[in-house]
């Protein structure tokens, strides 16, 4: 009995194993982000477009809303700009852009050109915010409930649908939690 | 659509020449694989315990655009802004653990090449213990059924 049990065990592990571990679908670069559930890092930087206007976050104390990742050396990120626009209006919350490791002219061009999406758009010279928020690509998609605390992080290009099934249902669920 | 469409962002800007020649360099002295370290604006650190410290901690922590490669290894620009983070809080006086802690608040655990030894992370330091005692386990039964087999050569008591 044991002799038969024992290999078919294994095989069935194995089997377990690599349909998780093999499967095409599976990101591997998406990696979960030790944030959620933590309070969103503030960041005060200043406006892609004027660098005379400070955009911080601290600002959105008590609202939903959504961090976007961006820059425009990212090719993700362009495929991802009409979505952003449909969602945007929807006007459901707020979407805060972070230009990341950008230069302001050409993300000055990017917006006039393909539209822009954002409420305001923080420009992170440096990238010491992308840090604070675990950034390690683009696009991610950060959503922040009314307690200032990461609900959500989305990682690759957002599109409509996955708007409706994950971003959706958290923010209404952001706002009956008394946000 | 594949979910692997993300961007990260690549080579630090005028250090990829410097690489490639460094690399030549290399490869010229006739040492293919040597390990050539990723190269800052920012030059060493006086202090020898510090860069050594620096040298250390960043050998320590993935980078998680190449996730092969460590931070003091990669040239992508994240791996430079966090080289820069690291070295800011050596020269800052931070501890080293204050520095791991800053980096797996950010990016997690998967951040650290080696993770420390916690609940959390007890299958991945025991799995190679537990795979050892299975190992060990098949052999000595394999051998203790192979000991009661009579030997080929030696004639068999019993009727054949």
């Amino acid at each position: 009995m044991w002799k038969f049990l024992l290999p078919f065990a294994a095989f069935i592990a194995l089997a377990v194993l690599f349909a998780f571990g093999l499967n095409p679908k599976r990101d591997i670069h998406a990696l979960p982000s030790p944030l959620i559930g933590k309070a969103a890092p503030l960041f005060t930087l200043t406006d892609v477009s004027d660098p005379t206007r400070i955009v911080s976050n601290a600002d959105l104390k008590g609202q939903v809303y959504v961090l976007n990742v961006w820059g425009t050396w990212c090719g993700a990120c362009r495929q991802e700009q009409e979505a952003l626009m449909n969602i945007a209006n929807l006007k459901m919350v707020p979407i805060i852009g972070l230009d990341y490791m950008d230069e302001r002219a050409k993300a000055k061009q990017w917006l006039d050109q393909l539209g822009n999406p954002y409420t305001a758009v923080a420009f992170d010279t440096d990238g010491r915010t992308a840090i604070d928020w675990g950034v390690y690509g683009a696009p991610e998609t950060f959503l922040v409930d009314g307690n200032g605390r990461v609900v959500y992080k989305f990682i690759s290009p957002i599109t409509t649908e996955i708007w409706q099934r994950e971003f959706v249902p958290r923010i209404e669920a952001a706002r009956r939690g008394g946000a | 659509m594949s979910a692997i469409a993300v961007c990260r962002r690549g080579i630090v800007r005028g250090s990829a020449a410097l690489m490639i020649a460094v690399a030549v360099g290399v490869g010229a002295l006739g040492m293919p694989g040597a390990a050539v370290r990723a190269l800052d604006a920012y030059g060493q650190i006086e202090d020898p315990a510090l860069q050594a410290r620096f040298e250390h901690i960043t050998s320590q922590l993935r980078c998680l655009v190449c996730q092969n490669e460590s931070i003091a290894d990669s040239n992508v620009e994240l791996a430079s802004d966090l080289r820069r983070q690291v070295r800011e809080m050596l020269l800052a006086g931070k501890s080293d653990d204050a520095i791991y802690a800053f980096m797996t608040d950010r990016y997690g655990e998967f951040v650290r090449f080696n993770p420390p030894l916690e609940p959390k992370t007890l299958l991945i330091w025991g799995a190679p213990f537990v795979m050892l005692i299975v190992g060990a386990g098949i052999i000595y039964r394999v051998a203790r059924q192979r000991s009661r087999l009579p030997l080929d050569d030696e004639p068999s008591a019993g009727p054949t």
